[in-house]
């Protein structure tokens, strides 16, 4: 399946729902207060959040009142637009070597995340290894060993409720012999209030600066597309703690319309996101067909 | 809880300005009542509930009766009040029991929402009260989420039963008659995480309700979820008929909308929530005091019974006398720090006094290593310094820091701490009043 029908495919739920709403607004043609208030519902039901909708909705009217803009496709046109230039767009590159740590708070599909980002760098000829220290959640390792069998990489994993640093260590010892070129890191699930956590996490990412300097470094925080606003809390406490390099957007394919994206692309840039279950179904982000789908 | 701190914040703001108002302005009201439209959308209420929740309250306030009370501002507040409690759901709901052997608890969800940890802990709740519970792992997609409920099954030490990836409703069937033939009273049907739109995979709950005696069909909802919560639970609801939901993850900072609106829109009461990753931080869900806790009023009620499932009865008693003979001292005061301990998690308990939100007080503030440093530095001292603490002189405290790896003035803090407390304790001991740790 190509990307973009992927993509619009993972947002056709959304699609459903909000974009006929809209649809229905922009063919009624008339741009009155009515029609901003509609838009503005619209939009935060989308999760976007209220700040960033209003700052939506006064750019789209100053714009909508200085072109005079009277006809719905225009005002569609200039919607998107806006919606498209606060997500920007930005690739995830990196040099081989890197180690790419992955965090999030509980359950939002960082293991589920890891294995299909294995399977990405392995169809691009890349040499990957996974480090499981998630060792808090019962049965983490055993999920991804999965995974890292279906992406067929290696892993390297310990007992349950040992040191996560631990694991990191020997992953990268072992990446550093076999000149792997990605070392992928699961960390358990914590929520950002948690200090002790994330004084833990603080030390896997000192583990990693310090053991292998010379590998470039990639921090990326996955969020579930079903998070209202507290993804903007998560997203700053995570980069306090460990100075995040982008965001990996879950569960898209449900009716959630992953609009905190919008209030988020500001300070971090989306890098991929999650359509479904399957190993391939994580695709790089792309704010055009993003905002096409959910409008 | 820090759950509805920020939310609780604004509304407390709001109100602060409402409060001593003699007059209200039709503007004043609106204005008012924007402010708390854009915090509980920020709060991530839905709009449509967030709609109506403003609505009514508008109309309620802007009655004739109100403008020309004596207090308008506070009668203003009392709508808020009962407008919230009523869309919280009133009254606590508790979990149904079958007459027929066994009660069947099915727990569903979206995937990630924390099913496989609920069972856990609701198996670790219902042994509590008597009950022989028994997990049952319908899930068979995740990989390894079999092997995750019997983890978490053992540490609850309730049963636990499993035919591996095969049919979900045969597992759940089978289950139930191994609960039957094994004296399990309640089953926990832990099943796969799912979307909601996944027709498929939600048929496949249907056919479990089928095949078995379902008492309850528990909704698993993280708290942190968005708009998308009340599409979600709709989908749930109608497909299945749910009995109830539980909120996880409350120990979040999220300001906890999807709890709000979840209840409006569906009519299905909250029965419990997760407030932490222990498997026994699990508590019964009371509408009136997460309204007064929204609303920056706290919530003395669960504090009350917090400190007393965590104070030792005797303890107290004997804490009481010494009040009166005024002898507390350092070990009184370890005692007391070990029982604020046990009451969790302290910027939670900070969230529910009265007015701690104002107080500035958040989470963060109240830091739980302290409590740690200061029963080092207690237990390194020897027990002539305990109780008589007039004997540290700065010898000894130089020691009692090498001793508890702390220094000086962490010693001389701590002491400064205990004097307060006692002299607290003082004037509380004079004015009779019970002081519950």
């Amino acid at each position: 399946m190509g990307f973009i029908s992927k993509i619009i495919e993972g947002l056709k739920k959304t699609k459903q729902s909000i974009g006929f709403k809209l649809k229905q607004l922009f063919k009624q043609g008339i741009f009155g207060e009515d029609f901003y208030d509609d838009v503005e519902a619209i939009l935060l039901s989308a999760d976007i959040g209220a700040e960033t909708t209003f700052e939506i909705i006064d750019n789209l009217r100053d714009r909508m009142t200085q072109d005079r803009v009277a006809d719905p496709d225009t005002a569609e046109k200039y919607l998107k637009e806006i919606m498209v230039e606060i997500l920007g767009e930005e690739k995830l590159s990196f040099d081989s070597p890197c180690v790419i740590m992955v965090v999030g708070v509980n359950g939002v599909g960082k293991t589920t995340t890891i294995g299909k980002l294995a399977n990405i760098y392995v169809k691009q000829g890349k040499s990957v290894i996974i480090a499981a220290a998630d060792t808090f959640r019962a049965a983490a390792a055993d999920q991804l060993e999965v995974w890292a069998k279906r992406a067929n990489v290696r892993l390297v994993r310990h007992g349950e409720g040992s040191d996560p640093a631990a694991v990191v260590f020997d992953a990268l010892a072992s990446a550093k012999s076999k000149k792997t070129d990605v070392v992928l890191v699961d960390t358990a699930g914590r929520l950002h209030n948690k200090v002790n956590l994330m004084e833990e996490l603080k030390k896997i990412n000192r583990v990693i600066d310090r053991e292998y300097p010379e590998a470039d470094r990639k921090n990326l925080i996955v969020l579930d597309a079903t998070t209202g606003q507290n993804a903007l809390t998560q997203v700053k406490v995570f980069d306090e703690a460990v100075n995040l390099d982008g965001i990996i957007l879950t569960k898209l394919d449900g009716t959630a319309k992953g609009g905190v994206a919008l209030a988020l692309s500001e300070q971090v840039p989306v890098f991929y996101v999650g359509v479904g279950e399957r190993i391939d179904d994580l695709i790089e982000f792309d704010a055009n067909s993003f905002v096409e789908g959910i409008l | 809880m820090a759950t509805f701190g920020t939310l609780s914040e604004r509304i407390t703001h709001v109100f602060s300005k409402l409060k001593n108002k003699g007059r209200l302005t039709d503007l004043e009201i609106k204005q008012a009542m924007r402010e708390i439209r854009v915090a509980l959308l920020e709060a991530d209420v839905n709009i449509t509930v967030v709609k109506d929740f403003i609505n009514s309250v508008s109309e309620k306030a802007t009655g004739e009766d109100i403008l020309k009370s004596l207090t308008p501002g506070q009668q203003v507040i009392k709508i808020v009040n009962e407008e919230l409690i009523s869309l919280l759901g009133g009254t606590q709901a508790k979990l149904a029991v079958s007459s027929k052997l066994p009660t069947v608890i099915m727990m569903c969800g979206l995937q990630g929402s924390g099913k496989t940890t609920m069972c856990g802990k609701l198996g670790l709740y219902l042994k509590k009260q008597g009950k022989r519970p028994l997990a049952v792992a319908c899930d068979i997609y995740r990989p390894a989420a079999i092997n995750q409920l019997e983890v978490v099954a053992k540490k609850a030490d309730i049963g636990f039963f499993e035919m591996g990836q095969t049919d979900a409703v045969k597992i759940a069937k089978n289950g139930v008659q191994y609960a039957l033939k094994n004296n399990y009273d309640t089953v926990i049907l832990d099943t796969a995480g799912r979307l909601h739109v996944n027709e498929e995979l939600m048929k496949e709950l249907v056919m479990i309700t089928k095949a078995v005696d379902v008492t309850e069909k528990l909704l698993v909802v993280d708290s942190m979820t968005g708009q998308d919560a009340v599409n979600v639970a709709k989908v749930f609801d109608e497909t299945l008929d749910i009995s109830g939901v539980i909120m996880t993850k409350l120990d979040g900072d999220t300001r906890g909308g999807a709890t709000l609106s979840i209840r409006a829109v569906t009519g299905k009461p909250v029965k419990f929530c997760g407030i932490g990753e222990k498997l026994s931080d699990l508590e019964p869900f009371y509408p009136d005091r997460m309204a007064s806790r929204i609303l920056g009023m706290g919530d003395v009620l669960t504090l009350i019974e917090k400190a007393q499932q965590s104070v030792d009865m005797d303890k107290a008693a004997e804490l009481a006398k010494k009040l009166k003979e005024a002898t507390f001292d350092l070990n009184d005061f370890l005692t007391q720090l070990e029982s604020m301990k046990n009451m969790g998690n302290l910027s939670d308990v900070v969230g529910m006094i009265p007015g701690a939100s104002k107080m500035n007080l958040g989470s963060g503030q109240i830091d739980e290593k302290e409590i740690y440093k200061n029963k080092a530095i207690i237990q390194s001292m020897t027990p002539a310094e305990r109780t008589n603490p007039k004997l540290l002189n700065y010898a000894r405290r130089k020691r009692v820091a090498s001793g508890s790896g702390t220094n000086v003035q962490d010693v001389n803090k701590l002491m400064k701490q205990f004097e307060q407390t006692k002299e607290m304790m003082k004037r509380f001991g004079k004015r009779g009043a019970k002081f519950p740790f």
